[in-house]
């Protein structure tokens, strides 16, 4: 698996699929996608990479421990829910606004930061599985 | 065409429940992966198959324009999908470490929790 | 009444638990001293209820409450009439006589105040016990009578015996308790009320209904077991392994009265029917003439008081089921009268192991002189238990024989059983009081000494008692015996025998009964020999019987959980799969509701089989694949198909996850399966591999056939419609799927989210318990790193920062 092709490749391949998948993750209100595949594509982008480079360089790329992501995703898709509460709505239900930004007009909501959180989640647990599975003990 | 999607299901859930029944977790484990495909493609027949037509709504208008596949039991996969990706993950390690721990992957040996020669239980007070 | 009065009741209700709350930090300050504080909080409650003998004495009750779960008319309430205040008056008062004497008895001990604790705790259960009016609340206290008399009796947790003695307690009277629970349950059945206040008017109902002799069964195996009647009367010598406080107090005045007090409760309303007339007194006669035939035996000054505890039990639930005017009012004046006398006696028994380090009574001899106050409450009470005159037990024994004495042949027999009865215990009475104290000086383990005063109150206090009710009976009677004998009998009734004996059948067997108790006294060692022989030819008791018992129970669950649990993964799953196979297709043929043969779909294309074909192929190679490489990428084969599937049928979504599931899986399961020396393919034979498809083929088919009728079925699409008009106009999403996911459902989601991070967290401390084995450190499968012992995420971490 460690070729020089694939060694060479694999941070830009890495790149490109997270780009992707934060693309994914946007559209994914209107368009198939959302914070689940999203999600899944990242994972999987860091998966390669570490199959290809080791686990440290990943470790290394990302910053936070991939669980620290998980939780973080997970208290942000908590917060959306309870933002609701402030304006008198019960909990989980949608805010919306729009901002001007760049010429367009760009639809933001809670919903939308929820499914940022689902995405995290679904980024940091597996890709901490996977680096896991990845480091092997010595026998 | 659901009848050939129920086929496809007993065989998922054949082939899935054979392995389960097998006594070596490699077995078992490919066999939980393939449970997960049979329930998600159960629920999906069950809520009626539809050719090409995702559920989603073009974005000039307010309701989808023709009949759609229906959005609910997609809606049920999709997260099912990811958790039984999860525990499949969660049963691959556990077995890796049974493995480890106990060098077999026989379940008929795998007996810490309940020994064969079982002392029996004190009978005093 | 003032408004005050229901929480000030409620308080002193609440007060033993309270005590039981400080006394461990309240001991701990002031060592056995504490108990002189300690002893205020059962003494204020006895405070607080003789205040409302006036208002009994006059023929009233006092109710008050607190609903508890409205909806099902439980509540917390209490009902004090002549009955419950009795027995509250004695549960206090004597509490607080008890507390004093735990304080000297175990004044160095180091858990005293443990022992304190659970003590009170025991008090507060049994005083809610006789004041509940409610069936849930007098079940409650019954069961933690049961339950602080299990901790009481085990205090001593490092010997066997107690440990043996405070299991069996329990056992026995925990699951009298659960009979009592289901004979509560059946009256309420009957009679449609929960509360014992309204019982009492409803006797005819009960008395009437079919179900009349289950409901007074499971109440009298409540009774019974827990005022030790013949054949459960095993546990309560046993639980003599208890300190000797702990035996004053629960089986003198008040664990083994709760029987009697249950069966006097509601004799007004299961009484006077020929069941009752019957069980009681036949159940309680045996009971006493096997108590005291078994106190004979007995050389231990508590095991011979323990035994004619439970004859003067049998006597009382004997009395009892009498029922007659007479009856009733002996029952009453001899329970008073064996609270106080038998509670005297045990501090007696207590008081002389503390001065002299022996219990036998053939060791012991010649204390008159060393413990003088002792020896004078020892005598009191022996009187008193004797029913000679002028104490208590007096009036309590002539009432019996008044009550007994009728011409016919059912109550000459009972007469007999009450004259040998009280003879015997006559015999005990005065063995206890005498043999130790008279003849010859004795050497005994410790030097001969009176006790504390802590120690000597409780029994002076007590043998006082006995005397002083008796001297002026008229007003023991007026308070006490009459509104208790009237609430016995559900109607008024006045006592009104006194110390003056008259001529007559009463005083001739009182005069018959001396005369035998004499004889036996003076041939006691003959007669002890006589009953330890005739003992041994039987060799077998309920005692014994328990140990099988117990024993059996443990070797039959051992036996059903080795059937049940045979430990083999396989047979777990073949059941599991069997049943689920025969939950399938079972309901389908009985009701013949199989599907309608399927025609085959003629607008299916080509591509459509064809990827349908792959997944069959799939399928089949996971099951030959004869290497683990094979059998992975077969697995991934199935899985893409799937997802194509997905894909042509409307559900892109689900395609891509599916997509990068199957991949990941893949990859995982290579990384691990790359590291097990072992191979993927099937070593079952050829026969269990039959009987194994047979099974899965069973569970598939009955899945495709459900399906398949599921199909068949009208679709209802309310659901998927609604979430198709509202998608875009409510929550501003075209992917239905996802405005699903996320908005619509968006709890389900975050729970399933939660789902993930905990697999997650799971697998990671898993593989940290690999890590934290020293001989197997973590090393990178980077090629250019070094491997370091420690763990990888801690490194990746430093060098993050590094960074």
């Amino acid at each position: 698996m460690r070729t020089v092709i694939f060694r060479t490749v694999a941070p830009y391949l890495t790149s490109l699929m997270v780009l992707f998948s934060i693309f994914v993750l946007l559209r994914g209100h209107n368009e198939p996608g959302g914070g689940f595949i999203g999600g899944l594509i990242a994972a999987s982008a860091f998966a390669i990479y570490g199959i290809a480079c080791g686990v440290a360089p990943v470790r290394r790329a990302i910053h936070f421990h991939p669980m620290a992501i998980a939780a973080f995703g997970l208290f942000l898709s908590g917060m959306a829910g309870v933002l609701s509460i402030f304006v008198s709505r019960s909990y989980m239900s949608g805010l919306w606004t729009s901002v001007h930004f760049f010429g367009n007009w760009i639809d933001l909501s809670t919903v939308l930061i929820f499914d940022i959180g689902v995405y995290l989640v679904v980024v940091g647990a597996i890709t901490s599985i996977a680096l896991a599975l990845e480091e092997r003990d010595r026998d | 065409m659901e009848a050939l999607f129920a086929l496809l299901v007993g065989a998922l859930f054949t082939v899935s429940i054979y392995l389960f029944l097998s006594k070596h977790i490699i077995r078992i484990l490919m066999g939980a992966a393939i449970l997960g495909n049979a329930v998600n493609l159960l629920i999906f027949t069950a809520g009626r198959v539809t050719r090409e037509v995702p559920p989603i709504i073009p974005p000039e208008f307010d309701v989808p324009q023709s009949v759609v596949a229906n959005p609910l039991p997609q809606a049920l996969i999709l997260t099912a999908i990811v958790i039984s990706f999860s525990f499949f993950a969660f049963l691959l390690v556990l077995g890796y470490r049974a493995y480890q721990d106990l060098e077999t992957d026989d379940s008929d040996e795998m007996r810490v929790a309940e020994p064969v020669d079982d002392v029996p239980p004190p009978l005093g007070y | 009444m003032s408004a005050a009065a229901p929480s000030l009741t409620f308080l002193a209700l609440c007060l033993p638990f309270l005590a039981a709350l400080v006394a461990p930090a309240l001991t701990r300050r002031m060592g056995h001293n504490a108990v002189w504080i300690l002893a205020l909080a059962p003494a204020l409650a006895f405070i607080h209820f003789l205040g409302f003998l006036p208002a009994v004495a006059d023929g009233g009750a006092i109710t008050g409450g607190y609903a508890w779960v409205p909806s099902f008319r439980v509540s917390f309430s209490w009902l004090i009439d002549g009955l419950s205040l009795t027995f509250a008056l004695l549960i206090t008062g004597i509490g607080t006589l008890i507390v004093l004497y735990s304080g000297g008895y175990l004044k160095d001990d180091a858990h005293l105040g443990r022992f304190l604790s659970f003590m009170f705790m025991f008090m507060g259960a049994m005083l809610g016990l006789v004041v509940s009016d409610g069936f849930l609340m007098l079940f409650v206290f019954w069961e933690l009578t049961s339950i602080t008399s299990f901790l009481l009796i085990g205090f001593d947790h490092t010997r066997e015996a107690s440990r043996r003695a405070a299991i069996q307690a329990l056992v026995v009277t925990g699951t009298g308790g659960l009979a009592l629970l289901a004979g509560l349950i059946v009256i309420w059945n009957i009679t449609g009320v929960t509360q014992l206040s309204e019982l009492i008017g409803l006797g005819d109902v009960l008395r009437e209904s079919p179900f009349y002799l289950m409901a007074l069964v499971l109440v009298l195996g409540g009774a019974f077991t827990k005022s030790a009647q013949f054949p459960f009367h095993f546990w309560l010598p046993n639980a003599m392994e208890a300190p000797t406080p702990v035996s004053a107090y629960l089986h003198s005045a008040t664990m083994v009265k709760a029987g009697i007090y249950l069966l006097m409760r509601l004799n007004p309303v299961l009484g006077d029917t020929a069941a009752w007339t019957t069980i009681l007194p036949v159940f309680g006669g045996v009971t006493l003439l096997v108590g005291t035939f078994l106190a004979i035996r007995q050389t231990d000054l508590k095991q011979m008081l323990a035994y004619t505890t439970v004859s003067s039990l049998g006597l009382l639930v004997m009395l009892t089921g009498f029922g007659s005017d007479h009856a009733i009012a002996a029952a009453v004046l001899y329970l008073v009268a064996h609270s106080m006398f038998k509670g005297c006696l045990f501090m007696v028994a207590g008081l002389i192991d503390h001065g002299t380090g022996s219990r036998d009574i053939t060791r012991l001899g010649g204390l008159r002189a060393a413990m003088p106050i002792t020896f004078a409450a020892a005598m009191a009470a022996a009187f008193s238990m004797g029913g000679l005159p002028p104490f208590f037990g007096f009036l309590g024994k002539e009432e019996i024989y008044e009550a007994l004495w009728h011409a016919d042949t059912w109550s000459l027999a009972f007469v007999a059983v009450a004259v040998i009865g009280n003879g015997l215990m006559f015999v005990i009475g005065f063995a206890v009081a005498i043999k130790p104290f008279f003849g010859p000086v004795r050497e005994t383990p410790l030097h001969a000494h009176e006790g504390p005063a802590l120690m000597w109150i409780g029994p002076a206090v007590l043998a006082l008692g006995g005397l002083v009710a008796a001297l002026v009976s008229p007003v023991t009677h007026r308070f006490v015996s009459s509104p208790m004998a009237s609430a016995v009998h559900g109607a008024p009734e006045l006592v009104t025998i006194s110390l003056i004996p008259h001529i007559g059948a009463p005083l001739l067997l009182s005069l018959i009964t001396i005369v035998f108790a004499v004889a036996v006294y003076l041939g006691l060692d003959r007669a002890r020999r006589f009953a330890d022989r005739s003992l041994r030819a039987i060799g077998w008791g309920p005692d014994r019987g328990f140990d099988q018992f117990m024993s059996g129970l443990v070797r039959g669950s051992r036996r059903i959980t080795g059937v049940m649990q045979p430990g083999r993964l396989d047979i777990y799953m073949g059941v599991t799969f069997v049943f689920i196979a025969l939950a399938l297709l079972v309901p389908m043929a009985v009701y013949d509701e199989w599907p309608a043969r399927p025609v085959w779909p003629e607008d299916a294309a080509f591509h459509e089989l064809t990827i349908m074909a792959i997944a069959f192929i799939g399928l089949l190679a996971v099951i030959y694949a004869r290497d683990r490489l094979t059998a992975i990428v077969s697995l991934g084969i199935q899985g893409f198909a799937v997802a194509l599937i997905f894909m042509l049928f409307g559900a892109p979504d689900l395609s891509f996850t599916q997509f990068m599931v199957e991949t990941l899986s893949v990859v995982i399961l290579a990384l691990v399966m790359t590291r097990l020396r072992l191979t993927a393919a099937d070593h079952r034979p050829t026969g269990q591999k039959l009987i194994d498809f047979s099974i899965a083929l069973a569970c598939g088919t009955g899945f495709m056939l459900y399906l398949l009728a599921v199909t068949q079925q009208p679709f209802r699409p309310y659901l998927s419609e609604f979430f198709e008009a509202y998608s875009k106009v409510i929550a501003h999403g075209g992917n239905i799927v996802n405005v699903i996911i996320v908005d619509f459902r968006g709890t389900d989601t975050l729970g399933e989210i939660a789902v993930v991070m905990i697999t997650g967290l799971a697998i990671l401390s898993l593989i940290r318990v690999r890590a934290s084995r020293p001989d197997q450190p973590i090393v990178d499968n980077d090629p250019d790193s070094e491997p370091t012992p420690t763990g990888a995420w801690r490194k990746g971490r430093k060098l993050g920062e590094g960074a």
